[in-house]
């Protein structure tokens, strides 16, 4: 009985130990600072930054080889988070990439001239789109980020993009009016 | 030379893990949709059973037997399992990355594969030796994949056939599999013992 519990017990602290020596000695280091850079991304995936995709962006920021201005849907608050994190200063969106847009949109397609070719779900980057060859195809409301690439491949250009509506659950506060370049009060002298 | 030999042929054809002694099902079932997952899946098991069966036997006749633990045999041999396939995922994750991206998931679910433990424990009860360990381990690991991937090619034609409506998805997989064990039972004349 003891010779058991000892025995499956020392060979268990073996086991253990070989794990946790393999754990440090075959450490694989991922890059903390792409981690980091792309948590502050909006993940979207719509790869207006010139990247395939968010994460593929965050490595470019990091190497140094991509400038922190260039995602439109994250706007102004996601360049200014970057330049806080890399100690850079924050500068306005690159125009080259995109307009921040002002609501939040989604796409929608317009069932009845659907022809069903499939375009737009190879577009889409976040598999918002449903459907199949020669049907007729939908998009998953909940699924898209609004990220527009489904507007152009579109040959039949039923697909549009329009303005969430709020209801309770999509509602958010509002974030406070930028306390920006207030002229200062003279008349108080 | 010929027992090993041997050995190799009844484990790959004769004694085939999955169709004639039925272990290995669920591995076999369930990743055999497409032949790419079903090759990631033969080449990691083939892997982790050949080392599996060599480390258990080692365990076994140096830990166990000595200390009269025997009864102990399938908790250990899980344990023995368990910690080879991490230890194997760890280092494959460091040196062999693309290997590792290929295997991706595939590699922790060898833990729960049952012919992995039934190789060990069949070993013991065959008293094998060492090398006939390693080699039965192999054996298996060999017919586990080429049953897998011939199962998987199958299935992917079966996907795209006109299956009558009763018998699609399951119900079609399960009897091709069982066609396929009936086949394998020819092999069981091949060698006279």
């Amino acid at each position: 009985m003891l010779t058991a519990i000892l025995a499956l017990g020392a060979l268990a602290l073996v086991f253990g130990l070989l794990l946790g020596f393999a754990a440090v000695r075959f450490k694989v280091e991922g890059d903390p600072l792409v981690e980091k850079i792309d948590a502050l991304l909006p993940q979207t995936q719509c790869g207006q930054c010139g990247f395939p995709g968010c994460r593929p962006y965050a490595t470019a920021i990091a190497k140094g080889e991509a400038d922190i201005n260039q995602c439109p849907p994250g706007g102004q608050t996601t360049i200014v988070a970057l330049a806080d994190l890399l100690g850079r200063d924050p500068k306005p969106l690159n125009p080259e990439n995109g307009q921040e847009k002002v609501e939040k949109t989604v796409a929608i397609i317009r069932e009845d001239i659907c022809i069903g070719c499939t375009l737009c779900i190879q577009a889409c980057p976040v598999d918002a789109i449903l459907g199949a060859p020669k049907q007729m195809h939908t998009v998953i409301e909940k699924e898209c980020t609004g990220c527009e690439l489904c507007v152009a491949p579109c040959p039949v250009e039923c697909i549009d993009m329009i303005p969430v509506k709020e209801d309770i659950g999509s509602w958010k506060w509002k974030a406070p009016p930028a306390p920006a370049t207030r002229p200062r009060a003279e008349s108080d002298a | 030379m010929k027992e090993y030999a041997l050995i190799l042929l009844s484990t790959v054809l004769v004694n085939n893990f999955v169709l004639v002694k039925f272990l290995g099902l669920c591995p076999f079932m369930g990743v055999s949709k497409k032949l790419e997952t079903a090759t990631g899946m033969s080449f990691a098991t083939t892997f982790v059973l050949t080392l599996s069966s060599a480390c258990s036997y080692l365990v076994n006749e140096y830990l166990l037997v000595p200390l009269g633990l025997e009864f102990l045999r399938t908790m250990t041999f899980i344990l023995v399992i368990a910690v080879v396939v991490q230890f194997t995922e760890m280092v494959m994750h460091k040196h062999f990355p693309l290997l590792y991206n290929v295997l991706g998931i595939f590699l922790p679910l060898i833990t729960t594969n049952c012919a992995v433990l039934g190789v060990a424990l069949l070993n013991i009860q065959e008293s094998h030796g060492f090398v006939e360990s390693l080699l039965y381990g192999f054996g298996a690991a060999v017919g586990f994949s080429m049953v897998m991937i011939l199962f998987a090619a199958m299935r992917e034609r079966i996907a795209a056939a006109d299956v009558p409506l009763a018998f699609r998805g399951p119900a079609i997989a399960l009897v091709t599999a069982g066609l396929m064990s009936m086949a394998f039972m020819g092999f069981s004349g091949l060698v006279r013992v």
